[in-house]
């Protein structure tokens, strides 16, 4: 969702970084479990990342905010799961399986893992036209509220800045998170001066740069 | 977000949670969606296999090897799996070289995307609310969080990985590591240097 707590560039009052020495992986056991639940899941569930994202981030800001790292990822996979009736509510909330579970595809073996992880899911896509734009043109990004899943985060809205790597098509995750296919578009690394999108008293030898598909973005 | 440590009144939070993520489990297995083998499998791969030293190994390589860095610069998805390292949360890999003049720092102000092949799972701050709105505004404030100071005239520049592009910062080597092997030299490179929030180590220098 748009203009939600997780989209956190510039906002002020969150306090100082604490680095965590000689940080664990996971910090408890459910950690590990809700992480590998999570990643096993996609298969049989059949949802991209965007859609995880989309549910991870689709949330009142007090409930986004009140969640720690992994708990947000155990809402999302919940969510996800009781949207396609793979795990009703209320066999979470009785912790067994109330209902068989409908057909589905395929899950990931032990044998398969390995290759799984090495693959990935790469998201660059064959160009179906020119690219728009080029390194060191100037651009805006433009100003839109999208009440659904976008990557365009407030912080850069209406901000003019320059091009500075052009990455090929990648899958466009506003559509992608919503089931309305990949639209792949080209997508660019724009560079912002920091003056540029937080004003004069901005760090002067500040640079911020995002990744922005061609939607995102305006001549300027 | 909330931070993840324990604390005491937290505990009965905790269980519960650890609960509700064990029935999950089961449900799941039973329902045959998962196989516990894989999961096994799957976290093992991150707390063992999959971490920042695959990061400082192609580091080390680049500092060795003009060669080698130039490819990375140029093009490093393969560069990197010509170490053996690639594949998810790392499919598009761009490698950002500091510099005496120019410091690149890494982070996903939205999320915690991270290049997850050559620097493992990130780190809770990485994700934490501080570290995500506050880097593109304040770096240099963010930078002495973590006690590096860099001179007031270089550049800072902050990439926001809000597409699957992934990015590895190729810190400054540091001096005094001349000679030094590739294995040598990978000792010096530490996790946050890849991100951007810290330095790699002189020889002899403390972690």
């Amino acid at each position: 969702m748009t203009e939600g707590a997780h989209d956190m560039g510039g906002v002020r009052g969150y306090g100082k970084v604490v680095p965590e020495p000689n940080e664990p992986m996971f910090h408890a056991e459910w950690e590990r479990r809700a992480f590998a639940l999570t990643l096993a899941m996609a298969k049989p569930g059949e949802w991209n990342i965007d859609m995880s994202r989309a549910a991870r981030e689709n949330r009142p800001p007090e409930d986004y905010l009140a969640k720690s790292y992994y708990e947000i990822w155990l809402a999302g996979l919940e969510q996800l799961m009781a949207e396609r009736g793979l795990v009703g509510r209320d066999e979470l909330e009785a912790g067994r399986v109330l209902r068989p579970p409908p057909p589905f595809k395929d899950r990931l073996s032990p044998e398969d893992v390995a290759q799984v992880l090495y693959r990935g899911a790469p998201t660059g896509r064959a160009p179906n036209a020119p690219a728009r734009f080029k390194a060191g043109d100037r651009v805006r990004a433009r100003n839109i509220a999208p009440a659904t899943h976008t990557r365009l985060p407030r912080y850069v809205r209406g901000h003019a800045g320059v091009v500075e790597l052009v990455h090929g098509c990648h899958v466009f995750p506003d559509s992608n998170a919503l089931g309305a296919g990949e639209n792949p578009q080209w997508l660019y690394t724009v560079c912002f001066d920091g003056t540029e999108l937080w004003g004069p008293g901005a760090d002067p030898t500040l640079k911020v740069s995002v990744d922005a598909w061609d939607a995102y973005l305006e001549p300027a | 977000m909330a931070h993840e440590h324990d604390h005491d009144e937290e505990h009965s939070e905790l269980s519960e949670t650890q609960l509700r993520v064990r029935a999950l489990e089961t449900i799941l297995t039973e329902k045959g969606y998962v196989d516990p083998a894989a999961l096994d499998l799957l976290i093992e791969t991150y707390e063992t296999k999959v971490g920042p030293r695959n990061g400082a190994r192609v580091v080390a390589k680049a500092w060795s090897d003009p060669a080698y860095r130039a490819w990375l610069l140029e093009d490093a998805n393969a560069a990197i799996a010509s170490v053996g390292y690639a594949g998810r949360q790392g499919e598009h890999m761009v490698v950002l070289k500091n510099t005496p003049k120019r410091h690149n720092m890494v982070v996903c102000t939205l999320c915690s995307c991270y290049p997850w092949p050559v620097l493992g799972l990130p780190p809770v701050w990485y994700k934490s609310a501080p570290y995500r709105s506050r880097v593109v505004l304040e770096p240099r404030g963010v930078l002495r969080d973590f006690g590096v100071e860099l001179p007031a005239e270089t550049e800072i520049r902050v990439w926001d990985s809000t597409s699957e592009v992934r990015y590895l910062v190729l810190p400054l080597r540091p001096e005094g590591s001349a000679g030094l092997s590739e294995d040598a030299l990978a000792e010096l490179v530490t996790r946050n240097s890849m991100i951007g929030t810290g330095l790699a180590k002189r020889p002899g220098e403390p972690a």
